[in-house]
């Protein structure tokens, strides 16, 4: 079952975490306040126009830069409900699981899907189906070790956990 | 098995003999930090945890270096979010105004990070601590706030690309010259995922001050961790400097590395990366001849605010102005960089010089505070960065160089090489 359906938005490469979230607004961690200047310097607006639910899709190497937290949490709070690439920054990549964005490599989506198509994703199994062109992709599985984080509540609840049980 | 100097750094905290690339390690963390942006996050999540203390207030250490002195009402709220847990915490490490600096500078200054140690840092570039011969990598908030609370982070073991340097280096060159020249050969995520070892006989002869401009922008072409074997010019740095032991590891002769990368570092010339990617590198004589006008140059950050890129910048504006409408910033990246700078007559140098002497503080580097750009503003910085809006106003633009071009370009209101100015 699709659990996400909305319209990608198109990046390219390098899209860094200083695109993502501007340094200059860093003086809050406020998640609403961070998703009003979501992609501001890359796409003017971006967060008025973006639709809760709504798909991003990038080149490689998305949230390269800086370590902040912000930039997931950004992302997350402006709506966007997953972001595909067919690589990711080890930073961000960390940051988006620990922050419970869902983030998708998949090399051949990332280059098919177009600006403004339908995008529907199955995050259990990775799916993703371009419903404009029809196309189905598969993106990578998420590693044992990420997914177990995922299965534990992330990074905070599993240690919770643990350290309830020790 | 023969092991890099990382692969077994990681190894010993993780109580293995030895590791591989690929493995997940959950591995004892010797320092955590974190930053006046970071730390609130992690703070926010530490404290969800219901964990009373922290693993350790000697090695859990808060610098608030990024919008201090406090820029406005909510960087202060930010900042006292750190002054009160350090104080509720007891945190030994905590470094107020007055005795903050720029983190990357300041901790090994006060041999706060050792070598041998595995640091994790919410600052993407904890990695300059690779210079001292640690495994150091910078984490988000949430990451953070687990090893704060645990003492621990879970990694996975990275490969390892060999960067051998070559030769002699030409005057004017310097350690940040090199990582330059080899990020526009990686390109920004050449290094994804993977360490990168810097070693060769150019290495081997580099002050540490040049190492720690290296490690730093390793980030700059993706990697997790930068890193420099300790040698002699790392002992004398560090004996004494260091507030507790530390165990000197290096890579086994026959070490297995992804990719081996051999530079003539005879032939570089002083580098500058154009906007708006650190790879993009040209040498200073082709940057020259693009005739390229600034408004204003900085000079400090954690890649070049050490004493030593002081006194290169000052032996060249020595006698000399900046050029009219020019905003020359010169930062001092801690209390006793600036002090030492004042020893010197360095100060003297860049007042007669008309520059603007700014407190220890990331500030402009991220587009902060304290030397922000406008629209269609250039600006040359011995920072670490160059993205869009990176400075400022998404429509200004940063390019990077070494402390010495960016004190000829102050001086001739362009970019210019060093010999121009002599």
């Amino acid at each position: 079952m699709n659990n996400i359906q909305g319209k990608a938005w198109k990046f390219g490469d390098d899209v860094d975490t200083d695109a993502i979230i501007p340094a200059r607004y860093l003086n809050t961690s406020d998640p609403l306040e961070l998703a009003k200047h979501c992609m501001e310097d890359a796409d003017t607006g971006f967060a008025g126009k973006v639709k809760a639910g709504d798909i991003m899709v990038a080149g490689k190497n998305f949230g390269c830069g800086s370590s902040r937290e912000h930039a997931p949490i950004a992302i997350k709070a402006a709506g966007v409900a997953c972001v595909i690439a067919p690589t990711f920054a080890r930073i961000f990549y960390r940051n988006a699981f620990n922050t419970g964005l869902l983030i998708l490599e998949s090399v051949e989506a990332a280059a098919a899907i177009e600006a403004g198509h339908e995008v529907a994703i199955n995050s259990t199994t990775g799916t993703i189906d371009d419903l404009t062109s029809g196309q189905r992709f598969k993106a990578q599985p998420i590693p044992d070790f990420m997914q177990k984080l995922l299965d534990d509540g992330g990074l905070m609840e599993h240690w919770r956990k643990r350290l309830e049980s020790s | 098995m023969a092991q890099t100097i990382t692969e077994k750094i990681l190894a010993f905290h993780a109580g293995f003999d030895e590791v591989e690339p690929g493995q997940l390690i959950e591995a004892k963390v010797d320092i955590a930090l974190a930053n006046d942006v970071t730390a609130p996050i992690a703070i926010a999540e530490f404290e969800k945890l219901g964990v009373e203390k922290v693993f350790d207030d000697e090695r859990v250490l808060l610098i608030p270096d990024h919008f201090t002195p406090n820029k406005d009402i909510k960087s202060a709220e930010q900042a006292k979010i750190l002054r009160e847990f350090a104080k509720k915490q007891g945190l030994k490490n905590y470094f107020e105004i007055g005795r903050v600096g720029i983190e990357h500078v300041l901790l090994p200054e006060q041999g706060l990070v050792l070598p041998g140690d595995l640091i994790v840092g919410a600052d993407s570039h904890t990695c300059t601590y690779g210079a001292l011969g640690a495994f150091a990598t910078g984490v988000g908030s949430t990451d953070l706030a687990a090893a704060m609370a645990t003492g621990k982070v879970w990694l996975k073991v990275p490969e390892t690309i060999k960067v051998v340097y070559h030769g002699k280096l030409a005057p004017w060159v310097e350690g940040k010259d090199l990582i330059l020249h080899t990020i526009g050969i990686l390109k920004v995520d050449g290094a994804l995922y993977q360490a990168l070892e810097m070693t060769g006989e150019t290495i081997d002869t580099l002050p540490m001050y040049g190492r720690m401009s290296m490690a730093n922008m390793a980030i700059e072409a993706g990697a997790k961790n930068g890193i420099i074997a300790p040698d002699e010019i790392t002992l004398d740095y560090v004996r004494s400097r260091a507030q507790r032991d530390y165990t000197l590891f290096a890579s086994d002769p026959d070490a297995v590395y992804c990719k081996t990368i051999e530079i003539d570092a005879s032939a570089i010339r002083p580098q500058v990366a154009y906007p708006p990617l650190p790879d993009k590198s040209r040498s200073v004589d082709q940057a020259a001849a693009d005739k390229i006008e600034i408004d204003q140059v900085v000079i400090g950050s954690c890649t070049n605010g050490r004493i030593e890129d002081f006194r290169l910048a000052a032996s060249l504006l020595k006698g000399r102005k900046a050029a009219p409408y020019m905003r020359l910033l010169i930062i001092p990246g801690t209390q006793d960089v600036y002090r030492q700078m004042i020893k010197e007559g360095l100060t003297e140098i860049f007042l007669d010089a008309e520059a603007l002497i700014s407190p220890p503080t990331c500030g402009p580097c991220l587009g902060g505070h304290m030397g922000v750009l406008a629209a269609g503003e250039r600006a040359v910085a011995t920072t670490n960065r160059n993205f869009v809006g990176r400075m400022g106003h998404p429509e200004s633009e940063v390019y990077l160089s070494n402390p010495a071009v960016a004190a000829a370009s102050a001086i001739l209101g362009r970019i210019a090489a060093p010999e121009e100015v002599l």
